[in-house]
Formats: C-alpha cells, sequence, structure tokens
C-alpha cells in the first residue's frame, strides 16, 4: 500500500536530511556528469565521493560526541580547541623524540593527545555534572582558554613534522579505502551499538529530558554527563589529530577553527533536537556528509569558497524552520490536521 | 542573606555596629566583585610597571575597547533575558564592509552610518522574529546570523577596503583633549552615550522592567501581561543595532573595512558580560558590571603589553580562568539562594 509507505516515509526524522543530501547530488550530477566516477589508482580509490568521504571524517567523529553530548540537553562549544590542542600535543611529542619518524613516536604521541583529550572532556564534564554550570558556558571556559593553551604547548609556532605513520591517519588508505573515513566509520559503529543495543541511549535519552526525575528513577545522571562528556573529548582529539596530520603541522589558531559549528550543524541537519531528550546518530553522519557535500558543491560549481557561509545559513535556517512545530503547522494544509497530533505523539 | 534587614537594625546600635553589618544589595554583589577585581589588577599594576598608573592608560583602555563596549551593552540585553547573541562579531564586521563599500561609492559618510544601522537592526529583528515566533533555540537562530553576516562580507568585499573619505578619518583622528594634558577619542563618547542611553532603558523604562521579567521567568512575565512577544524580539534588534554601532566604531577605530575583522569577538562580549556579573540564565545583571567586564579584558590585555616578556597567548588563558572563576563563584551564589 503506497498510502502507509507515504505515511511512513514522511513521519521518518531522517527523510529531510536524505533528500537533502540527494537534492546536493543532483546539482553536482547537472553541472558535472561525472561527479559520481570513482577511478582506481594503484589500487586505492580516488574521486569526488572519496574525497567527500575523507574529509567528513573529523566533523563526524565530533559530530558523534557532540550528538550524545546535545541529547543530553548539553553543547560542547570547546571542541575546536581541544582539537587543536590534540594537534599540538602530538605534534610536539614527535618533533621531541628522538626517532621523529618511527611508528612508536607516532603512537606515544597520539596516545598522549587522546590522554590528554579526555583530561579535558573530563573537566567540562566535571563544570557541568558536579558544579552545575550551563554547559554552554561551561565549556565556553575551554574554548576560550583552550588555543591559548595549544599555543602554550606549541610555543606560539606552527610546529611541522616528519613523521609517515602520522599523515597516514590522514591520507592514508585501507582496502582502497581512506583509513580516516574508516575510522570514523567504526566510532559511529561502536557508538551505535553502545548506544541502541545497551540501555545507554536511554539512559542518555532520560537525562536529556529530565535529570532530576532520571536521577529519582536511579540514573546515575552525573555519571552519564561525564562519560557523554569525556567522549566528546576522546572524538574532538581523534579528529584533531586527522587535521593536523592533513598538513603534518600543528597550528595552534587555525586548526579546527569552527569546527564545533559546522558539528553542531551537523547534528542539528540530522534531526537531533537542541532541546535534548532524542537523537539520530545516523541523522548526524547524514548532516556531516550533507555539510562537505555542500562545500565540494560550491566548489565544482565554481563559487569562491567563502560563499560557503552564505549557503551554510541557509540551509540552518531552512533546517530550523522545517523542524519548528509552528512553521510546520503554518505550512500544512487545514485540511491534513487530523496528522499532526499522531505526530507529535509519535 | 546578603540584604540587611531594616527591621534588625535597631536605635541602640552604634554606627560602627550599622557599619559593620552594612551589606550591599544583593544585585550590586557581582559588579562590586568586579569593580574590586580592576581596581586590584590596577594596582598591580601600578606596583609592578612604572607608567601603569598614568591616567592616559585608564582613558586608553576605553579608546581601545570602545567597540567591545557597545557590543557588550547590547549583549546584555539578550543575555538579561536568557538569551544569547552569537552574531555579534559577524555583524561588526559587515558593518565595517558596507560602511567602507557605501564610502568607496560616494556615499557621504552619515548616509553610510545610517544605512548600517538599518542592516544591523533588521539582522537583529529578523533572528528575533524566528527565535519567538518559530521557537528556534536563540543559539542556533544567531548562529545562522553568525554565517549569514559573513557570507554578506565575502559577498561585499573579499580583501580589505580602507576607508578613506576624508570627513570619516578626521572624525576617527579627532582627540578630545582633557584638562592634564589627557586626550580621548569620540569613539568613547559614542560609546559611553551608548551606555548611558542603555542604563536608562533597563532600569527606568517599562522596556526594561519586562527585559528583567522575562528573564526571571517568562510565563510569569506572560501572565502578568507583559509584551513578552515585543520585548523578545525587541532585545535582539537592540542588540544587532548595537553590533551595527559598533561596527562603525571599530571602522573608525581600523578604518578599514574587512570581512576578517572582528572574528571571535562575539566570544569576548560575552565574556565581558559574564565577568560583568549578568547571569546567563537571565534576570539578574547590570550594564555597568558589562563595562567593567569589558575593562578588565582591557587591562589583561595592556597587563601583558606593559610586562614584555609575557606571550600573546596568556590573553586567552586568563580570560578563560577569570570566566571560570565569576562562573563558578556564581554558581555557588545561586545554590545557596535557591
Amino acid at each position: 500500500m503506497p498510502d502507509t509507505l507515504i505515511k511512513r516515509l514522511s513521519g521518518n526524522t531522517l527523510l529531510w536530511p536524505v533528500l537533502a543530501l540527494v537534492a546536493l547530488i543532483a546539482v553536482n550530477l547537472a553541472v558535472h556528469p561525472d561527479f559520481l566516477s570513482v577511478r582506481v589508482q594503484d589500487g586505492d580509490l580516488y574521486g569526488n565521493v572519496i574525497d567527500i568521504l575523507r574529509n567528513a571524517a573529523p566533523v563526524l567523529l565530533i559530530g558523534l560526541g557532540m550528538t550524545l553530548v546535545i541529547a543530553t540537553r548539553g553543547i560542547d562549544l570547546s571542541v575546536g580547541a581541544i582539537a587543536a590542542i590534540a594537534g599540538a600535543v602530538a605534534c610536539v611529542s614527535i618533533t621531541g623524540s628522538s626517532h621523529e619518524s618511527a611508528l612508536g613516536t607516532m603512537l606515544v604521541a597520539c596516545s598522549l593527545a587522546l590522554a590528554t583529550c579526555v583530561a579535558l572532556g573530563l573537566w567540562n564534564g566535571f563544570l557541568v555534572a558536579v558544579l552545575g554550570i550551563q554547559p554552554i558556558i561551561a565549556t565556553l571556559v575551554l574554548m576560550t582558554a583552550g588555543r591559548g593553551i595549544a599555543m602554550l604547548v606549541t610555543g606560539g609556532q606552527i610546529t611541522l613534522v616528519h613523521n609517515t605513520h602520522f599523515e597516514f591517519l590522514s591520507s592514508g588508505f585501507v582496502l582502497a579505502l581512506p583509513f580516516a573515513i574508516l575510522l570514523a566509520l567504526a566510532l559511529f559503529g561502536l557508538t551505535g551499538i553502545l548506544a541502541r543495543r545497551t540501555a545507554l541511549g536511554m539512559l542518555i535519552e532520560a537525562v536529556g529530558i529530565n535529570p532530576e526525575a532520571s536521577r529519582l528513577a536511579g540514573v546515575r545522571a552525573r555519571t552519564i554527563l561525564w562519560t557523554v562528556y569525556a567522549f566528546s573529548g576522546l572524538c574532538a582529539g581523534l579528529a584533531g589529530l586527522m587535521i593536523s596530520a592533513n598538513t603534518s603541522a600543528a597550528d595552534a589558531n587555525n586548526n579546527g577553527l569552527w569546527i564545533e559549528l559546522d558539528a553542531i550543524l551537523a547534528v542539528v541537519i540530522g534531526g537531533t533536537s537542541l532541546a535534548g531528550g532524542r537523537f539520530s546518530l545516523t541523522g548526524t553522519l547524514i548532516g556531516a556528509l550533507f555539510i562537505q557535500t555542500l562545500k565540494t558543491t560550491i566548489n565544482v560549481i565554481g563559487i569562491p569558497s567563502e560563499m560557503n557561509y552564505l549557503f551554510k545559513a541557509i540551509v540552518v535556517i531552512a533546517v530550523c524552520l522545517l523542524q519548528s512545530p509552528k512553521a510546520r503547522a503554518l505550512l500544512t494544509p487545514r485540511r491534513r490536521a487530523h496528522v499532526v497530533p499522531k505526530a507529535v505523539t509519535a | 542573606m546578603t540584604t540587611a534587614n531594616p527591621l534588625a537594625t535597631t536605635a541602640g546600635e552604634s554606627v560602627w555596629d550599622r557599619v559593620r553589618s552594612f551589606r550591599p544589595p544583593s544585585r550590586f554583589v557581582p559588579v562590586i566583585t568586579t569593580f574590586a577585581l580592576l581596581v586590584g589588577m590596577f594596582g598591580a599594576g601600578a606596583v609592578r610597571y612604572p607608567g601603569f598608573s598614568d591616567p592616559q592608560v585608564v582613558l586608553n583602555l576605553f579608546v581601545d575597547n570602545s567597540f567591545l563596549i557597545v557590543l557588550a551593552v547590547g549583549m546584555t540585553f539578550v543575555i538579561l533575558t536568557g538569551g544569547i547573541d552569537l552574531s555579534v562579531g559577524s555583524v561588526v564586521a559587515l558593518s565595517t564592509v558596507v560602511a567602507a563599500r557605501t564610502m568607496e561609492a560616494g556615499w557621504p559618510p552619515l548616509a553610510a552610518c545610517v544605512l548600517v544601522l538599518v542592516i544591523g537592526s533588521t539582522l537583529g529583528l529578523l533572528m528575533g522574529l524566528a527565535i519567538h515566533y518559530f521557537d528556534v533555540q536563540p543559539f542556533i537562530a544567531t548562529l545562522a546570523g553568525l554565517f549569514f553576516a559573513r557570507g554578506l562580507c565575502f559577498l561585499l568585499a573579499g580583501r580589505p577596503l580602507p576607508i578613506d573619505n576624508h570627513a570619516f578619518s578626521s572624525f576617527a583622528e579627532a582627540s578630545i583633549t582633557l584638562p592634564g594634558g589627557y586626550y580621548t577619542t569620540w569613539a568613547v563618547v559614542i560609546a559611553l552615550l551608548v551606555v548611558a542611553v542603555a542604563a536608562w532603558v533597563l532600569h527606568r523604562t517599562r522596556l526594561g522592567r519586562t527585559v528583567y521579567a522575562i528573564g526571571g521567568s517568562e510565563t510569569s512575565a506572560l501572565l502578568m501581561g507583559l509584551p513578552v512577544a515585543r520585548v523578545k524580539v525587541g532585545v535582539y534588534v537592540v542588540s544587532g543595532l548595537c553590533s551595527a554601532v559598533a561596527g562603525l566604531l571599530f571602522g573608525l577605530y581600523m578604518l578599514s573595512g574587512y570581512s576578517l575583522h572582528a572574528v571571535g569577538m562575539e566570544l569576548d562580549a560575552i565574556a565581558a558580560v559574564v565577568i560583568g556579573g549578568t547571569l546567563l540564565t537571565g534576570g539578574r545583571g547590570l550594564v555597568v558590571g558589562s563595562v567593567l567586564g569589558v575593562l578588565v579584558l582591557g587591562t589583561i590585555q595592556t597587563f601583558i603589553s606593559f610586562d614584555g616578556t609575557l606571550s600573546s597567548w596568556w590573553t586567552k588563558i586568563s580570560i578563560g580562568v577569570l570566566l571560570l572563576a565569576f562562573v563558578v563563584v556564581q554558581r555557588m551564589v545561586t545554590r545557596r539562594q535557591t
């Protein structure tokens, strides 16, 4: 029955993000018919799609952490600064080592960077969960101070490293696919399993809907908050390593600049409500791909890349209006009004 | 708790008892704290560095931060209602670009300024409407504003544009000589004027009363029959207008329009408001506090430039640490009261 299919589809929150992504790809195909073509070179895949996948990895990673944070009715503004710190710590650790190009050096450096990022995430969690500070402002502290800390680590210099293993993080290939996106997707799958196949996702949503009620119901709200902020820190750290591996350099001022906004945008496009209480990891995946495709599209069509901001603004406005119940009520014709209460209870 | 109970003051008390038991009204405590911090920082600076105690240093604080003062004033209105405005930095950049472009095209400076003010308040109006009528979160709506204004900047000018209108630049370079050989600029006068008007509006008009009421509890304000919709949209218009004024002052300061001006200035404005003692949940705070907050940020920078051995990143770190200290103290105070 096509009628119920349409109803099921239109009730699905992923419908609009997917449609938007498809529309963008269609625009690209109209301009460049071979947009989707992928060629094989030395056993690895190359092409626009592969580029989009690889470049979307940092936003996807940060978006994952951000989704869980936002599901608890929080927000993490510090991820960009944490990404910069991760790059700074890793690069300084690599250049300070006696075997600069060794695999072991890179592994130690990355572990050190990730441990730092988890600690910073725990710090955010401490401010939010224990001191009860509003998440926006609690993470704003690290957002302001973080780049200063990253500069402190690098000594204000752009630290260059020469380590092929480190570069592999961003430009390496495994099984013909970019390593970056495989890593991001692996974390995505792991998070999905943890969130949806165990009770963790439900507990996170419970904290997001009403922290006090969930505490009374026996949910350890504090532990959940610590966990999501630490996870967000870890994701930001991984993304920061990728960004810094991409240029083989740690630039404390510009690495991960405004990536927190991109990540929040990806989460919002994916249908996760900023009011907390429900989240969609798949939505975030589509959101991250959408943002990266938008960037690529602007290049492909030949619009100056600075125009990116204008298009992003239009997307944010459109998505917000589509998600706003009041705007929907305005758009929905009267005769279909009986559908609305059903959608609310669903 | 921090307010003195007037009934407890009996006739038998000595003057010393009254002085000792004096507690300032609780709404002034955060501002007094910020002021004490500012005085303390200046005292430390004056002891450590020769020349720090020169009154011109204080005047320069205003000269170098006039635009930030105006931004913080607009942000105070928004934060008092419990909202936030991330777009202010981009609107500042847009204002400089629009001013540069129009004056390049031969517009008289006054007409250019009017256009800038209209654009700023229109952007604020649009964000306010989206926030109030479509229930878009302030954070997201103003994030869209941030991207939109920055995008418009790039559309209008990809490279820095000099503002070489004669009237505009002579106004920018004109200095007001004060008694004692000190000087200041007209931008400072404008900024202080904005502060005075804002303080008057917040404390002496119905609009101001409603702003505080909405921050206290929007539902209660609605039930009391206050014009919630008008005021909630209005604060974003005020913030947009203030950003445009700040943009013009920034244009006077830099004498150029550039799409990468004022990146991250919204964070400085928010930090100044928080350090000035305004609660981010809304309902409590004073414009004077935000001005003091800006001066604290400016003093940190002065400190670092006077020292010479401290690196520039210590500015960011110390702003973060101050922000943290103020937020934590605020949290403790509000927790005790509830």
